[in-house]
């Protein structure tokens, strides 16, 4: 099922001429930089889900919070839908544009504020990109611990959007448990300022809804992260295993030793061989999994806990383990797996990223399910894999020239996001909804459980002008979308507890 | 994996009637666990409606670090199974009696000492089951780590006291206990120890817990065996028995006793300075979570308070609120634009007005 937004199936979008649009939004915000020219708008036609693209009705790329205040304004008053982004760096179509729709581009937004190194916090715009967080706080011996793969790109605003996670996770938390305040404006155009620099604030926990909300609430303007001390150490160890299965056990087996590891991150064969071939990280090509297990902290229960995984591995039955012998070794056995994605995209004219949780017992069965798949869509899936944390990145490799392929690696990517739920997980542990997973949510999710997310969606933005169509399915959809898979009314798979 | 040694009993049924009975009559409910946390919000009206029935772990898995619990499950039952395994609730909920349940510690979202570095009662929910309005069951998040499906209403869920809905069960993170607990008591001035926390705060040393009172800076140092003893050495100080925070989270120090003032919590950003209130000594305050939490006892103008602390970053919350005019309210009124959205989400999930009606605030 194609995953553009589908007025039958997505409601109804107001309907104004983007003559009308242009002529409104320019009068009333002369200073407001406005693209509308085909050539113009081609550049923003789609986010890091690059398969999916559509012209929006106009760009805004505004530079000042009264511009920002403004265009909302009006595009409340015209009832013209709007689209935030950033970066563009999301990977599941949060910010893909609408045609009858306005794309707000934050990305001039990309100042740090404020760092105060004795309160270990640092107020910033939301384009400013993740590392140079980080960066600008090492001055300070301090960083900002979630990490997406795309740290180097992807702006902190995006990150609030999607709940962004990264390897640091199971130790570090998601952007969730990093983020100590946002300020926003409402569709109304109005600010306001949730949670704050204390550790909580009155009322309702709002700032964890806005966490992931995917641009559906309100826009966000600042932000106030928490900052850690650098650890003091950090060293890493690769383990190869001859069987997929081992090294899925040997994640648990660490974790039953009361270690958690700083990043745990384990890849198939495919994914090794991609990135052996693209970043020559050192990696053991015939090996079926390896495991990255860093481990960080004070210097001296570094050196105890390696001494502990070193034994957990061994007796796991890992073929090989290898301490990255200094900063440049460790820092190669990193890029190997954070250049896993556009590894795998050498191998392929195009690769289509998913994003599944599931408790991490499962693995095994889980791996095998998506080889099965795989077999039978004929489409070859490399898979790296948050092993911690039990996010799964399966990457399907397709050839969007050949007649079909892309919806085959669609039908693929769903069958594996729903065994994922089926597993006791969730469609998405990092990427969001996006428009991408938009129809899994059915599966996820009862009409009872969407119906509420509409509720809250109907407090912030009764209208539902922003970013229509993403993150929540309308139960219209959801019908058609179970007139495939729901059979006498039942979720796929009733006997299995979702919980 | 389930812990035999505790009784499980499912009253999902009952509760579902006694929702469905309510919104059909629209009748408002007062819900209550085991009831140790009634003083800490606004009085209550309604038929009482209970979830101490409703008990018991339906799964523990120690290896995925991943609880699910129902509501009713007194909180000692549920830390008692995770100590067997080696783990903990990283967040150390206070309990304030011993019939303190889970479904109590979720929704009033109170966190123990080592908050400041572990994290909130809501950074480490899950999941949460939940009754709407309607007697219908929810289930939101689930039992993964990583999980950005839909808005996060789990999380919504804790502080908010039962007003959105009926917490019924909920799944949780946990953590291996540390290897190794060392606590210190250093006779410093609270100047010095605020500036000492802030310096300490930027480098990655194993603090767990840090409150400055009775004339000393009071820490607790939690992580391996070596780093600890390490640490013990750079600080220097004398030892300090580990069961002071409990008896600082139970409010079983003497500060908290015997006192007629009312009790108030004050929130703050970290590296807040001593704050000048009218009438009080600051060296009287207990300063917890290394000055980011501090409790007094105080005579004060509410309204004198709560702006010190606004203009501070904070807020400040009455912990006896039956020591308070009626018309001063336990939690700090809310900005106009966020009280807006307030009362907007619960006309949305709680549109009759059946839970906790006016716990939070008057208003909802």
């Amino acid at each position: 099922m194609n995953i553009l937004y589908d007025e039958r199936l997505d409601g109804r979008l107001p309907q104004r001429s983007k003559d009308e649009v242009v002529a409104e939004l320019s009068r009333s915000i002369p200073d407001l930089n406005l693209l509308h020219r085909e050539e113009d708008l081609r550049p923003f036609e789609c986010d890091g889900l690059s398969a999916y693209r559509v012209l929006p009705m106009l760009v805004a790329l505004p530079e000042t919070l009264s511009q920002v205040e403004a265009l909302l304004k009006q595009c409340n008053r015209l009832k013209v839908p709007v689209v935030t982004r950033g970066a563009g760096t999301g990977l599941s179509g949060g910010a893909l544009p609408l045609e009858q729709g306005v794309l707000l581009v934050m990305s001039r937004f990309n100042r740090i504020v404020h760092i105060d190194p004795e309160a270990r916090i640092a107020r910033v715009q939301p384009g400013v990109r993740n590392l140079a967080i980080s960066e600008a706080a090492s001055l300070y011996g301090l960083y900002y611990a979630p990490d997406p793969s795309s740290q180097i790109a992807c702006s902190i605003g995006g990150n609030v959007a999607e709940n962004a996670g990264g390897v640091h996770c199971l130790k570090y938390g998601l952007t969730v448990h990093n983020v100590l305040a946002v300020d926003i404006l409402t569709i109304e155009g109005e600010h306001m300022s949730i949670g704050s620099q204390a550790l909580d604030s009155p009322g309702f926990d709002l700032l964890a809804l806005m966490m992931g909300s995917e641009g559906m609430l309100g826009v966000i303007t600042e932000i106030t992260v928490k900052l850690l001390p650098k650890p003091e150490t950090a060293k890493v160890l690769m383990a190869s295993f001859d069987d997929v299965e081992k090294a899925g056990a040997a994640v648990g087996a660490i974790i039953s030793a009361g270690i958690i590891p700083g990043g745990l991150e384990m890849m198939d064969n495919l994914a090794i061989r991609a990135a052996e071939d693209f970043i020559k990280a050192g990696y053991p090509v015939e090996a079926e999994a390896i495991l990255l297990c860093e481990l960080d902290g004070v210097e001296a229960d570094v050196n105890d806990d390696i001494t502990t995984v070193r034994e957990v591995l061994e007796s796991a039955g890992a073929t090989d383990i290898r301490l990255a012998k200094d900063e440049a070794e460790r820092a190669r056995f990193w890029a190997g797996r954070k250049n896993a994605f556009p590894a795998v995209g050498r191998m392929s004219p195009d690769y289509y990223c998913m994003d599944g949780t599931i408790p991490r017992r499962e693995l095994p069965r889980v791996l095998k399910g998506i080889s099965d798949l795989s077999r039978h869509y004929g489409l070859r899936v490399a898979n790296v894999f948050h092993a911690g944390d039990g996010n799964m990145h399966p990457l399907i490799l397709f050839d969007a020239n050949r007649e079909g392929e892309l919806e085959t690696a669609e039908a693929l990517g769903g069958k594996i996001l729903e065994l994922c739920v089926e597993a006791g997980g969730s469609i998405t542990g990092e990427h969001g909804v996006g428009r991408e997973k938009i129809n899994q949510m059915c599966a996820q999710f009862n009409h009872l459980e969407i119906a509420t997310f509409h509720a809250v969606k109907a407090a912030f933005d009764p209208q539902g002008l922003l970013n229509p169509g993403k993150n929540i399915p309308t139960l219209a959809r959801c019908a058609e979308f179970g007139a495939m898979h729901v059979h006498d009314n039942q979720l796929p798979h009733p006997e299995i507890p979702r919980f | 994996m389930s812990d035999q040694r505790f009784p499980t009993q499912d009253a999902l049924d009952s509760l579902r009637a006694q929702v469905r009975q309510a919104s059909e009559n629209e009748s408002p409910l007062r819900i209550e666990g085991g009831n140790t946390k009634a003083f800490y919000g606004r009085p209550v009206a309604g038929e009482t409606i209970s979830t101490i029935e409703h008990r018991g772990i339906t799964h523990y898995d120690p290896v995925e670090l991943i609880v699910s619990v129902r509501a009713g499950t007194p909180l000692a039952e549920l830390e008692a199974a995770l100590a067997s395994e080696g783990q903990m609730l990283a967040f150390e909920p206070p309990h304030y009696g011993p019939g303190a349940t889970i479904g109590g510690t979720i929704a009033t979202g109170l966190s123990g000492p080592r908050r400041p570095w572990s994290g909130a009662v809501r950074d480490f929910v899950l999941g949460v089951r939940l009754l709407n309005h309607q007697g219908q069951e929810h289930r939101f998040g689930g039992e993964v780590m990583k999980n950005v499906a839909g808005y996060d209403l789990s999380r919504l869920m804790v502080g908010a006291q039962g007003t959105l809905g009926l917490i019924t069960e909920v799944s949780l993170k946990v953590l291996p206990k540390p290897g190794a607990c060392h606590s210190l008591r250093l006779d410093i001035s609270l100047t010095e120890a605020l500036s000492q926390l802030a310096k300490w705060g930027q480098k990655p040393l194993p603090l767990s817990a840090a409150t400055w009172h009775d004339g000393a800076l009071h820490l607790r140092l939690e992580g391996g065996p070596s780093s600890v003893a390490d640490t013990c050495r750079m600080i220097g100080g004398d030892s300090l028995d580990n069961a002071y925070w409990e008896d600082l989270r139970e409010q079983q120090l003497p500060f908290f006793q015997q006192n007629d003032m009312p009790l108030w919590r004050l929130s703050l950003p970290a590296n807040t300075a001593p704050l000048e209130i009218p009438g009080i000594d600051a060296e009287s305050l207990i300063h917890d979570w290394a000055g980011c939490q501090r409790w007094l006892h105080a005579d004060v103008n509410t309204g004198t308070l709560r702006s010190i602390c606004a203009q501070a970053g904070g807020h400040a919350t009455c912990f006896t609120p039956d020591k308070l005019p009626e018309s001063a309210g336990p939690f700090t009124p809310l900005e106009p634009m966020v009280a807006k959205y307030h009362d907007r989400l619960k006309e949305q999930l709680d549109p009759q007005g059946i839970f906790n009606r006016g716990r939070l605030y008057a208003e909802f």
